[in-house]
Parts: C-alpha cells; structure tokens; sequence
C-alpha cells in the first residue's frame, strides 16, 4: 500500500511538471532513453544540465554587469543555454532564454536584465521540482519509474 | 533513391554503424550517446571540434559518419564540416537548436548531409544510416564508371571549397531573369519559374552527382535534358534548374577534358597554340556554371582564369596550374583524358585559332609567370557569365563540333546553349594547359616570361580597372547589358590575339595606361572580396590584350571581323558575324 501511495505521488508531481508547463516532451524522450543499463537516465542527464549551465549562468550574469553590454557575446551564451535546456526539456527556461535574444537582438539592456531575472526564477524553480521529483523515484526504488509514467 | 542498387557490406548493417558524435554541451553528448547505441551504432563522443578533427584524422577510416554541433567555442561547426569534407570526405550531420533558414542552408552548402534541429529525436537518429548508406553505392558506382570518377573528383573540389559569400555574388550576377529568358528561348518543353533560380544553390554532393551521371548514361548523351534527369534521378527537392545548371557543368566539363587531349594531340602536330588557347574557355564557362550552382570554389577559380586566357589569351599558367589541381586530387583522372584524347577528333575552332593565336600565347605565358591575379579575378568573372547566355544561342552547333566530343552525345537544344558557349570558349582557350605539358608549350612561354614580366605585373592591375567597368555595366543594364558585354568579350579576344601577335609589350603598356582611367575599382574590390580565393591571374592577360582595343573605338568595330573571319570557316557563323558588330558596337557606345 504504501509503495502505492508513493508510486501515486511520483505519478502526480510528474505530472505537474508537465502541467505547470516546465517541461515538454523532450522530458518523455529522456525517460524512454532509460533502460537497465542507465535506470537513472533522466536523472543524470538533469544533473549534468544543472552542473553545466550553472557555469553559463554564471558568465551571463558577469556579463550582464558590464558596460556597455555585448549583445553579441550575450546572444552567444543565451544561444549555448538554450540548446542545452533543450536536452532536458526545460520549457519555462527555453522561453525566457528566447526572450532574452529577442532583447539581444533590439540591444536592450533592461529587457536583457529583466529576462534573465525570469529565467533565473524558472531555472531554480524548475530545478526545486525536478530535484524533488527525483528524489521520490529514487525512494521508490528503479522499477517503479516506469510505472509512473502514463 | 537508391535505384535498387547493391545491398550493405553486410547483413547487419545500420547495426555497427560508427559514429562521431561533436558537441561542446555536454548534456547532449550523453543523451546522443544514448540514442545512438540504442540504434545499435558504435558511438564516440567529443567536446570538442579539434579533438573530434584529431580523432577523425588518426584513424580516417575509423568512423562511418560524423554528427556535429554548429556552435562550438573552440572551432565553427561549420569549419569542422569542410575539414571532414576535404579530409575525411565523411558523411556530416550537422545539429543545432537554431532553425533559421539561413544557417541550415549554410549547413548544407558547406556539404552537410543533413541538419537536425535540437531537441534532436531517436527517430532521427535512427536513420542516419541512409547517408552511409547511400555514400557506399556510389563509391561502388564510381569504380565501375570511371567517368563518373573525374566527374566527382570536379564536384569534389567545388563544393569543399565553395564560401557562402562566393555563392552568393554568384547568384547576384547571374540574374534569375537572365536565366530565364534564356530557358525561355530554347527550353519549349519546361519552362522554369524564376523564383526557382534562386532556390539553385544546390551542393552536388558525390552521392548526388553520381545520381545524375547514372542518369545520364542511362538516357544516352544525345538524348539527355534535364528534365528526364530528374525524373530519373527522383531527389525530391531537386529542381529542374539545378539538373540543368549542373548537366551545363557537366558537358563544360566532359568538354575541357576533351579539349586537352585535343591540346595534346595538337600539340604533336605543332598547330599546339591555338588548342592551347581554347582550353582556357571551357575552365571559364565551368567557374560561371559553378558559381551559379554554389557548388565550387575551386572550379571556379580555375574557370575564371580560363575565361580570362580566352579573351586576352594570358592566362595560360592558370590552366595550367588548375589542371595541376585536379590531377593531384584525382589521380585517376588522367588516364582517362589521356585515352579520351585519342579518340576525340580535332575541332574546327582549333584550326582556325591556331591562325590568330600563337603569337598571343606567347604573351599569356609570360603573364602567367608574373602572378598577379587578384585583380584580374573580377573580370573574368563578368565575362563567363555574360558569354554563356547569348553565345550559346548562336554557336550551338559549333560548340558541339569543336568539343568534338566522342564519347559526349549531342546536346539538347536547351542545355547546348550554356554548353556551347563554353565550348565556343573554350576551343580558344582551352589549349593552353596542354601546351605546358606539352613539349612545345614550355619553349615558347619562357622567352617570353623574361621579356614581359616585369610590363605584365604593371598590366594587371590596369586590367582589373577596365574589367570593372565591364562588370558595372553589366550588372546595370541587365539582360541587355549582359548582351553587349558579350560582344566586347568576343572583341576583346580578336584583339588581344592580334595585338598579342604584334606587340606583347606595346600591347601591355597600352592596356596599363588605358586600365588606370576606369572608374569602376569600387565595384572590382566588391567582385574581388568575393572571389578572392579563386582568382589567381587569370584576368591578366586579358586586360593587356583586351584594353588598348577597348579604349579605341575603331578597334572594336573592327574586332568583330577579325573573329569572324577566323571563325566562319570552321563555324558558319555567317548569319552571326551581323550580329556580333552590331554588339561591338554597341559596346563601343557604352564605353
């Protein structure tokens, strides 16, 4: 029963990161690329995303404080940032960093600082859930991940 | 696609399939790497653009297909791609989270087979193996048909070195419109809309190029148009305006290989100068061709120089040099010209060039020794272009005697227009690389090197000068411009023989002097930037032979006969000649 319960609860936050919108279907790619040799897949591919744009992160926010700003450069790290929220699925995330280049393009500053802000907000939310949620399935022991999905 | 050809080396095939994997994200990598072997392949992994090139050339034939990330900090995907093209001659597929249109047909003309966009799907990965695939049937086919051979190893250079900036001048200059009025006259069959012009930048990749040589064979070469080879090559984005463009290049070439074996064969014979000469206009049709296609830098490189020799009959160290390239890319080329060569009759053109020429050539080796090319780039560029629309029109079935192509079957009525000209070009032109191979070439063009080269440096840049006046003019008066342009080619060449033939080095400090009044250099540096790469020297003769005529109005009226006159006998160009003077003259008023 309480395997149950718990299988029901990963269903559910599963389920909530997609309908709160901050993953797409690449997240559903991710769980099909699972398998006995990588039952952790998904798992590890998140960790390795927040391992590495942590680093991106870092350098759009030094960036973000010079003076002038180098849209250029800028749209270069915001372009490296979202194609690797792309490996995840992070769709929140992908949005502002598209936002993010529309103001790179038309060179605002205020727009750039703005959208990072959001995109930091969703990229530590996202990862506050995700965490969570990997935190239940590892509970859960391996064979129960595929049970929760659909 | 496939055209059931033969089955993979083995049963297992797609299984095994290796594959390099380039991503500077390292999330990507591991997610590729997982799709990959879930397909079965054996996958490797690289972060990094210059270690993937290392890897690739430590063991070159260690990997079956490479698939890399466009933006990479430490090398351009882009990069990557040629190097594997040059070296490795890999299949490429390149991947990014940007769709834009223009980057994934930068991809793709720079030779990718395929462009995916992250995120990227297992199913897409799963059939990469079709490029594979497709690149070992074509291998198969190349060591059955050893014309498809030479053929590649011509594509090969083009489409490796080809730039988007090249490509796109060349698309500016040859105008869609042009094209199509063209199409328009002598296609009755499919008339092509224009908008697809601009959708011609087709790479004719090895696989894609041993598509069309497989069906023009089967078709047989007196029957072939374009549009039957693209039923049959069955590429469903492939347009008729590409088949077409590429099978002009194909008969360009067919022709200029024919064209040096006549060289040779001349060459023997002692009439060698005149050959020489042709050879050099079929290089410069296949630049124009190439440029349209996008598909060739180094084509068109050799092609510029060729045009160039034709008119001014200079640049026969350029031919030289290009066939130098071509034969160290392809070994096995050569014999095959060389066996061509006999069978191939002598053209008409020949003949009656040899007349006019041989004091000219002279002239153009030393040119050639000087190596002052950028600026002559330019020119070239203008005059390939501008001849092959209306000139094929008229020496049709000239060309297609000249070229003499034995193995070659007569052209269409649409497709011999492009073809023609180049041919028409090239039995002036193309004779020069033979000659320095041949015996009697090198004698003639040493005095003469010691003679002129220090007048020749001095000339060149003159002549870019004037050769972008032509250009402006050109580009200005559209289609109509085109046509006058043309005829001052044709001009250019008479004269430049002639003169050539007097006076190497009166001839050049006319053409300096002359050179320096043109108001044009803006737009030369323009074509230059473009073509950089290319152009060696071809233009240097040209302008030496071509200037003093031009800036003489008399002259040029009278450059007309005298190619006439030489051409009649073995052209029949009677009806033409009218033509030609009224467009000498018409240049006459422009200048």
């Amino acid at each position: 029963m309480e395997r149950n319960h718990l299988q029901r609860q990963i269903a559910v936050m599963r389920q909530s990161l997609f309908d709160q919108g901050l993953v797409d279907e690449q997240f559903v790619q991710l769980e099909e690329l699972q398998d006995d040799a990588n039952p952790n897949f998904v798992e590890e591919v998140a960790t390795l995303y927040y391992r590495d744009s942590s680093r991106l992160i870092h350098n759009i926010d030094q960036a973000l404080m010079k003076r002038p700003l180098d849209f250029h450069k800028l749209d270069s790290y915001m372009h490296q940032l979202k194609g690797s929220s792309s490996s995840i699925g992070a769709k929140k995330v992908n949005a502002e960093c598209n936002q993010f280049r529309e103001y790179c393009q038309i060179g605002s500053a205020e727009g750039c600082v703005r959208s990072f802000q959001q995109l930091k907000k969703e990229y530590g939310a996202l990862k506050k859930k995700i965490e969570a949620y990997f935190q239940m399935v590892r509970q859960a022991g391996p064979d129960k991940t595929a049970c929760s999905r659909n | 696609m496939e055209n059931g050809f033969c089955s993979p080396r083995n049963d297992t095939f797609p299984a095994g399939l290796r594959v390099l994997v380039v991503d500077d994200d390292p999330t990507w990598l591991k997610i590729l790497e997982k799709m990959l072997k879930k397909c079965s392949y054996e996958v490797t992994t690289c972060g990094l653009a210059r270690d993937a090139l290392s890897l690739l050339r430590e063991r070159k034939d260690g990997y079956d297909i490479v698939i890399s990330d466009v933006n990479m900090p430490d090398m351009d995907g882009f990069k990557l791609l040629e190097h594997v093209g040059l070296e490795m001659d890999l299949p490429v597929i390149m991947m990014s989270v940007d769709g834009e249109t223009s980057r994934v047909m930068k991809g793709v003309q720079h030779g990718a087979c395929d462009y995916l966009l992250k995120p990227i799907r297992m199913k897409e990965l799963r059939n990469i193996w079709q490029h594979v695939f497709r690149k070992r049937i074509h291998e198969i086919r190349d060591i059955e048909n050893h014309e498809s051979l030479e053929a590649i190893y011509m594509i090969r250079n083009g489409s490796d070195h080809s730039d988007d900036g090249h490509l796109l001048s060349m698309e500016d200059l040859t105008s869609v419109k042009k094209r199509k009025d063209i199409e328009n006259k002598h296609d009755d069959k499919d008339l092509s809309d224009a908008s697809s012009m601009k959708k011609a930048r087709v790479v004719w990749s090895v696989d894609l190029h041993q598509k069309f040589v497989k069906a023009v064979n089967q078709i047989g070469f007196d029957k072939v148009g374009p549009k039957k080879i693209l039923d049959l090559m069955n590429v469903p984005w492939l347009t008729r305006e590409n088949v077409a463009s590429h099978l002009q290049k194909y008969r360009l070439y067919l022709s200029r290989l024919q064209k040096e074996r006549e060289n040779d064969l001349k060459c023997s014979f002692g009439g060698m100068k005149h050959s020489d000469v042709s050879p050099k206009d079929p290089s410069g049709s296949f630049g124009l061709q190439n440029s349209a296609n996008t598909q060739q830098n180094d084509v068109v490189n050799g092609s510029y120089r060729f045009s160039v020799n034709n008119l001014l009959v200079q640049n026969v160290d350029p031919n030289n040099k290009h066939e130098d390239e071509s034969i160290v890319s392809e070994p096995t080329a050569e014999p095959e010209r060389a066996s061509n060569t006999s069978h191939l009759p002598d053209p008409h053109k020949t003949k009656n060039s040899q007349m006019v020429f041989n004091h000219s050539f002279d002239s153009l080796e030393s040119e050639v020794n000087l190596t002052a090319f950028d600026s002559t780039i330019p020119t070239n560029y203008s005059w390939s272009e501008v001849p092959e629309m209306e000139f094929n029109q008229e020496h049709k079935p000239l060309t297609s005697v000249e070229n003499g192509f034995s193995n070659l079957p007569l052209l269409d009525p649409p497709h011999h227009i492009h073809v023609d000209q180049l041919q028409s070009v090239s039995s002036t032109s193309s004779k020069p690389s033979s000659v320095d191979r041949g015996i009697t070439g090198p004698v003639n063009i040493k005095p003469h090197k010691g003679e002129y080269g220090s007048s020749q440096v001095n000339c060149v840049t003159s002549t870019v000068s004037t050769t972008n006046s032509f250009q402006t003019k050109t580009i200005m008066v559209n289609d109509q411009a085109l046509e006058p342009i043309y005829t001052s080619t044709c001009t250019m060449r008479t004269q430049g023989f002639n003169q050539s033939r007097i006076t190497d080095l009166e001839s050049t400090q006319r053409n300096q002097t002359l050179g320096n009044g043109s108001p044009f250099v803006s737009f030369d540096d323009e074509l230059r930037v473009l073509f950089q790469g290319d152009c060696y020297g071809v233009d240097l003769g040209l302008h030496n032979v071509d200037f003093p005529e031009y800036n003489a109005p008399g002259h040029i009226d009278e450059v007309p006969f005298h190619l006439y006159d030489s051409l009649r006998p073995s052209y029949e160009y009677l009806c033409e000649t009218a033509e030609f003077y009224n467009r000498s003259t018409t240049i006459h008023s422009m200048n």
